[in-house]
């Protein structure tokens, strides 16, 4: 069992104002993501849309590379893995 | 008696004018730097929603029962898992563009209309919403519908009949408008004498563009459309459409359409030049109304510019109450008439982009 740690883009401190690291066990993203909403509730549905698939404008990234499958979250996790969630530069 | 709050739904968020004494001043700015789709007041108990299009999380829903002191989110509205918009096409909500209230009978009931063309409806005072599936798994859904204005078929307009709330219209861009008369277990298509001219036939049953449907308070079986092909009045409950755009005038194209609270007959449409343009027509801002029903309209201007203007209004932007309207525009300017559009007032020149202007207690 991989212990991640998941580091948020400041800009989800608007709608979750304890946000901070946070440690998580997990095999997948999928893992991953259910350990955050466990931490801050709602926050799954701030980066998932209801079918599952990553919000367009969102982008995660495992130890430094963007994840592929936005869709199913599949990319693997390493050991000790760094997950940052970030938000797309867009709009105006 | 006119209402004394406009509520406006921005780019950049909820913003509440208050009236007294005829100066208007903002009271509450809520959601700073957020687009908010529909700010909407229920009439029935005072609680404001926010419908929030974020850019990046998702389309979210909050309510206030203290005139925007403090928010709750509630659950946004979702598809059920494995929906789809078309075959292969997932669906999940877009945006929020419509909201009314259920009615008095329904104290708990809430509707709310989204792209990709889900209704959805709550029970239980909008703490949680649930896709109404007789329209969803309408026949003509996943062939006839599809996008206008916004990428996917989305549901813009709901009109609840205060002399029976079982009974609803909405209308959908594009697909046309479609009545339940049985709270939304089953669903007739009420396009007749409508015209879609981008269309190989023009008067299909499905596929028109209402692009806002209202129904006169003191007639709902009067319901009046600006369509994307021109406005078209019923009088029998949408069985059969009548245009009653001017041939040559500009009471033609446009977005909005409102009608007076106590006359179904007087309704005002702000024109925007062609839909190959979608600009002030001329560089000049008016409002068009009409007091016979669509026979005749007339152009007020007295107070909005005259020159080098670009703005259009947006579908849910025009709204009256009494004698008193408003409308907001693309541009950020908001306009107040107290005398039904004879003279109109600035209020503010430099707000964000205007989605939805509301008169409220």
């Amino acid at each position: 069992m991989c212990m991640a740690i998941i580091k948020f883009t400041y800009a989800l401190k608007r709608f979750f104002p304890g946000l901070k690291d946070t440690p998580a066990k997990g095999k997948t993203l999928t893992d991953i993501i259910h350990a955050a909403e466990q931490n801050f509730p709602g926050i799954r549905s701030y980066l998932l849309d209801e079918q599952g698939r990553l919000r367009q404008h969102v982008n995660i990234f495992i130890d430094g590379d963007l994840i592929k499958d936005r869709s199913d979250l599949s990319d693997p996790l390493s050991d000790n893995s760094e997950i940052y969630i970030m938000q797309a530069l867009s709009g105006g | 008696m006119s209402k004394q709050t406009i509520l406006l739904g921005t780019r950049k968020g909820l913003i509440a004018y208050r009236g007294s004494n005829d100066r208007w001043a903002v009271e509450n700015l809520s959601f700073e730097g957020q687009p908010v789709s529909i700010a909407y007041s229920d009439p029935r108990n005072g609680t404001w929603w926010a419908c929030l299009d974020h850019g990046h999380w998702g389309v979210k829903l909050h309510r206030s029962a203290d005139r925007g002191g403090n928010w709750e989110e509630v659950p946004a509205p979702a598809y059920p898992e494995g929906e789809e918009v078309k075959d292969g096409v997932p669906a999940a909500t877009r945006y929020i563009w419509a909201m009314s209230h259920g009615g008095k009978q329904y104290l708990s009931k809430l509707w709310l209309g989204t792209d990709p063309g889900g209704l959805f409806l709550s029970e239980d005072g909008g703490n949680s919403f649930r896709l109404v599936e007789s329209l969803w798994q309408h026949p003509s859904r996943k062939t006839g519908w599809m996008g206008g204005g916004r990428d996917q078929p989305g549901i813009h307009s709901i009109v609840v009949d205060p002399r029976n709330e079982d009974h609803v219209h909405i209308g959908i861009s594009c697909a046309g408008v479609f009545e339940t008369m049985d709270g939304g277990r089953s669903w007739e298509v009420r396009n007749k004498g409508l015209r879609a001219d981008f269309l190989p036939d023009p008067s299909s049953d499905i596929g028109h563009d209402p692009h806002i449907l209202v129904a006169a308070p003191t007639d709902p079986d009067t319901l009046w459309q600006q369509n994307h092909c021109g406005i078209f009045r019923s009088t029998n409950g949408g069985v059969n459409w009548q245009e009653v755009s001017q041939s040559e005038g500009p009471a033609r194209f446009g977005f909005a359409i409102a009608v007076a609270d106590d006359n179904p007959d007087q309704a005002w449409v702000a024109p925007a030049d062609s839909d190959m343009v979608r600009t002030a027509i001329k560089g000049a801002l008016c409002i068009c109304r009409t007091d016979d029903g669509g026979k005749n309209w007339k152009d007020l201007r007295k107070g909005l510019p005259q020159e080098n203007c670009f703005d259009i209004v947006y579908r849910h932007a025009l709204a009256s109450s009494g004698d008193t309207v408003a409308f907001g525009t693309t541009t950020g300017n908001l306009f107040f008439s107290p005398d039904r559009g004879e003279s109109w007032q600035t209020l503010n020149n430099y707000l964000p982009m205007i989605y939805s202007v509301q008169f409220t207690d």
